[in-house]
């Protein structure tokens, strides 16, 4: 019966505008690579290009691929950034800049309309390839950032955040958070963006992603034109390994807040992991499906102890982490603690039931299409794929690889990657 | 990091535009409940939302937040299925699922594969009048929501500033209160005062169904009358209109809390679409919220965080679409060595600006190309248009006024945002809040406390 359904749902996806088989790739002459998946139905397109360039090559300058990223259209060519933000307004177009540990964004969404098209791109290309940097944007977006760093501090939940990638990546690129800290931040000069500006906004370290109502042609002389200015340069070499044994811990903070926010996990897995699906199956049976989840069960369900409590995985270019959270008030933050360590510790020893992975597949395979069934969504799972360097055909494969998951391989694999023993446990909040 | 500060966090999702052209479909059953259906092919995907015209606007006293906590135990069990299935049941079709309480609606809805409609149809029918209110699980439950609350609310010295503000700013009108509700009304909230709560507003003709993805609307139709139509209706009394006072003088209020940055609210109160005589007046405050904050070329980012560099992020936002009269909201951090007095001084002079000088063809083009592109950047998302009609619906103004907006944010003219700038924006309607923050930790005293100590 189902199997019969999974025939229908690509059946009709091959009759849709965006079907997951439909991923194109090539190179532009410069050689960065390109994804392109044609959505016609509106009259509108998305674009990103991707740079190696997250926060995992800030190296000693913690937050200066934030504020690189964020100086982007501040000026560029000729324009400054009331002129940059006018040119895209005036189409109706919306641009943006972002980063992650892994890589920076710039991103495009307009109208299709050559008239409103064309100004948005030059723009971009503009932008992408001719940022000023100059004195007075710095000085400015580099102050707004520390406003932002110092707001950070008002956030148990941010704090937590902060301490937990400390605790468990230690060394390593990916232990400081993205927009980095008031210290490092603080000794910025324009110089050093520029610099940064000039390793790692190269040709050799680009992807572009188009998906909208854009025919191939089209798609070719965009993609060209947005990254044939930029200088070739190299692609970085690869971050570090991220090292896997590590005792766990428990580091408590203080703050006045009502509630303490908890934070545990460990070292989870990269995009490539072997065992991928092992844990995405199994997290969503732990703690990733929302209501039917077994954390959401235990910590709200059954004890009413937390608004949310979840966990995931954050795979990524290296090993991402594997966190559990939830938030509940101060005096009862060892209970709230006790049930998610209990869940966990009996996830990790006796894996799902058959039924809760049957339920599991069904939901992951019954709302697949659910997935993609937006440009937005399909441009970010696009730019995923073709980032982190994933077959073509990941979305057509995904549901079979979620079917062959079985109970044992995914206690199997929680058993060797998530011991209890090495959980680092985060708390943030006021007294017990 | 990218210094974000949101606005009407009172309503779940604020809608900025309105789109045309796709065709809505409407068919109201024999009890009451109207079925609106919007078609688009584009994925085998369909949204299912099932809208009460009933929020925190329409809580007396003391049972604050009961719309909300209603919301809650919508998912603990009928007799048919009990606590548990509802969500297991969506789950293993493949669904997602959640609800929403606002001031003037509250929301269910799942996202499913196109095959699986009628499962959500099957379950939401059942729990719009069988829903079982058990005790011990409003005990339980209600600590969830108490929990939610110091989530959203206590521990974030911004949306607190906010409650306050809306409690300063609103005298009679039951926008004072808070959706979730305030810390003493959450704790006393009774199963009975759920149960007539329920029984009060939860009928197929207090209710909205809006379908919009991959379906056939007569489809549809045939299956919400199969499903829907046999409930009873209940006799939904008219509420009192809890009229606002008017307001004779500014207002304002200092909140110290452990923070880190100060911050100000100012808001005007106003007319929305669905209260003011003329509508293009509405309108023009939409177009005006546009020229102060529609995105990074207009007047508050260009001007007060990039000219002068007095603000670190300064926001504006008009929400027409409300039951009742609202605010025109404004909102500012200040810039290291400045204060929420600079920000207050500055945010005014804007305003007397709009007031003293027609805005330019250029900034009135901007906004209405904006509006027009967003009109179909909309359409990307299925879910977004189901909750412009139900909106829309739910707050009385009727589902059709979504296809007008493009056109009448068109006509306005530079004159008339001079004249509701004139019109509303007054000193005797206006109220503050600032946000004067205190030491979140003893030790860390060495560093001065940024500004907006100045005692008020």
């Amino acid at each position: 019966m189902r199997i019969n359904f999974i025939g229908l749902l690509f059946l009709l996806f091959s009759q849709s505008s965006f079907s997951a088989a439909k991923i194109e790739q090539w190179k532009t002459s410069q050689g960065t690579p390109v994804f392109y998946i044609e959505a016609t139905g509106l009259p509108m397109v998305d674009i990103q290009v991707v740079f190696d360039a997250g926060s995992a090559r800030d190296d000693h300058q913690k937050g200066i691929a934030a504020l690189t990223s964020l100086l982007l259209d501040t000026g560029a060519g000729a324009w400054n950034a009331d002129e940059i933000a006018q040119r895209f307004e005036s189409v109706g177009a919306q641009f943006g800049t972002s980063v992650s540990r892994d890589n920076a964004s710039v991103s495009l969404r307009s109208l299709t309309d050559p008239k409103l098209l064309n100004k948005a791109l030059l723009t971009m290309q503009t932008i992408l390839s001719q940022p000023t940097f100059n004195k007075n944007d710095f000085q400015r977006e580099k102050n707004r950032t520390l406003a932002g760093l110092k707001h950070r501090e008002e956030s148990p939940g941010a704090i937590a955040s902060i301490e937990f990638f400390k605790a468990i990546y230690k060394n390593h690129p990916y232990a400081h958070p993205t927009e980095g800290n008031i210290e490092t931040v603080s000794g910025f000069s324009e110089d050093d963006i520029k610099s940064f500006y000039t390793q790692y906004y190269v040709s050799k370290n680009a992807m572009v992603v188009i998906v909208g109502d854009m025919d191939k042609q089209q798609a070719m002389a965009t993609a060209e034109s947005l990254v044939s200015n930029l200088s070739s340069g190299n692609a970085p070499s690869a971050l570090p390994e991220v090292n896997l044994v590590s005792k766990g811990s428990n580091k408590h903070i203080e703050f006045p807040s009502t509630q303490t926010h908890v934070l545990a996990g460990l070292i989870g897995m990269d995009r490539k992991d072997p065992n991928y699906f092992d844990f995405y199956v199994g997290n969503h049976i732990l703690g990733g499906s929302g209501l039917v989840s077994q954390l959401f069960k235990e910590v709200r369900e059954k004890k009413g102890l937390a608004y949310s409590a979840s966990s995931h995985f954050s795979p990524m270019l290296k090993k991402g982490p594997f966190t559990m959270g939830l938030q509940t008030r101060n005096n009862q933050t060892k209970q709230a603690v006790d049930v998610m360590q209990k869940t966990l510790r009996n996830f990790v020893s006796h894996g799902p039931t058959e039924e809760e992975l049957i339920a599991a597949k069904k939901n992951i395979t019954g709302g697949f299409a659910i997935r993609f069934d937006t440009n937005s969504k399909l441009t970010s799972y696009v730019a995923m794929i073709g980032f982190y360097k994933l077959p073509l055909d990941y979305l057509d494969a995904f549901q079979k690889k979620v079917e062959a998951i079985t109970v044992s391989s995914i206690k199997n694999a929680f058993q060797k990657r998530i011991k209890p023993e090495n959980i680092h446990t985060i708390t943030v909040g006021g007294k017990n | 990091m990218i210094f974000r500060i949101i606005l009407f966090t009172l309503i779940c999702l604020p809608i900025s535009a309105y789109s045309s052209s796709i065709k809505v479909h409407e068919r109201i059953l024999k009890n009451g409940l109207k079925v609106l259906v919007k078609e688009d092919h584009r994925s085998p995907v369909v949204v299912s939302q099932v809208w009460y015209k009933v929020g925190s606007s329409y809580e007396p006293n003391g049972i604050t937040g009961v719309s909300h906590m209603l919301e809650h135990m919508m998912f603990k069990g009928t007799e048919k299925y009990p606590i548990g299935e509802f969500s297991r049941i969506i789950a293993e079709n493949g669904g997602n699922e959640n609800a929403f309480t606002g001031r003037d609606y509250t929301a269910y809805f799942q996202t499913m594969e196109k095959s699986r409609l009628e499962v959500s149809f099957k379950l939401e029918a059942d729990r719009m009048r069988n829903l079982r209110l058990d005790p011990k699980e409003l005990k339980k439950e209600l600590e969830v929501v108490t929990e939610e609350r110091r989530m959203r609310t206590d521990d974030k010295p911004r949306s607190k500033t906010q409650e306050y503000f809306m409690a300063m700013a609103f005298t009679n009108s039951p926008y004072k209160n808070p959706v979730i509700g305030w810390p003493s009304d959450i704790a006393n909230y009774q199963v009975e005062d759920l149960q007539q709560w329920y029984e009060r507003w939860y009928a197929p003709n207090n209710a909205t169904l809006v379908v919009a993805g991959d379906v056939k609307h007569n489809k549809v139709f045939a299956l919400a009358e199969k499903y829907f139509s046999e409930l009873k209706t209940s006799k939904i009394k008219q509420i009192k209109p809890r009229a606002e006072l008017e307001q004779l003088g500014v207002r304002k209020t200092t909140i110290k809390l452990p923070a880190k940055l100060p911050y100000i609210l100012m808001g005007y109160k106003v007319p929305v679409l669905n209260t003011i005589e003329d509508e293009s007046e509405a309108y023009a405050l939409e177009v005006l919220a546009g020229i102060l904050d529609g995105g990074s070329s207009a007047r508050l980012a260009s001007k007060l965080v990039r000219g002068s560099q007095i603000a670190v992020a300064a926001g504006a936002g008009y929400n027409m679409i409300s039951r009742l009269p609202d605010l025109f909201m404004l909102d500012a951090t200040p810039a290291e060595g400045k204060t929420v007095f600079d920000m207050e001084y500055a945010l005014k002079e804007e305003i007397n600006v709009l007031k003293r000088e027609l805005v330019s063809d250029n900034e009135l083009q901007r906004v209405k190309a904006q509006v027009l592109a967003s009109a179909v950047y909309e359409k990307d998302s299925n879910f977004y248009q189901a909750m412009q009609l139900g909106m829309l619906e739910t707050i009385g103004m009727g589902w059709k006024k979504a296809d007008e907006y493009v056109d009448k944010v068109n006509q306005i003219t530079a004159e008339q945002i001079r004249k509701v700038a004139r019109k509303y924006l007054l000193e005797e309607n206006l109220n503050i809040a600032y946000l004067e923050p205190q030491p979140i930790t003893k030790q860390k005293r060495t560093n001065k406390v940024a500004g907006g100590r100045h005692a008020n």
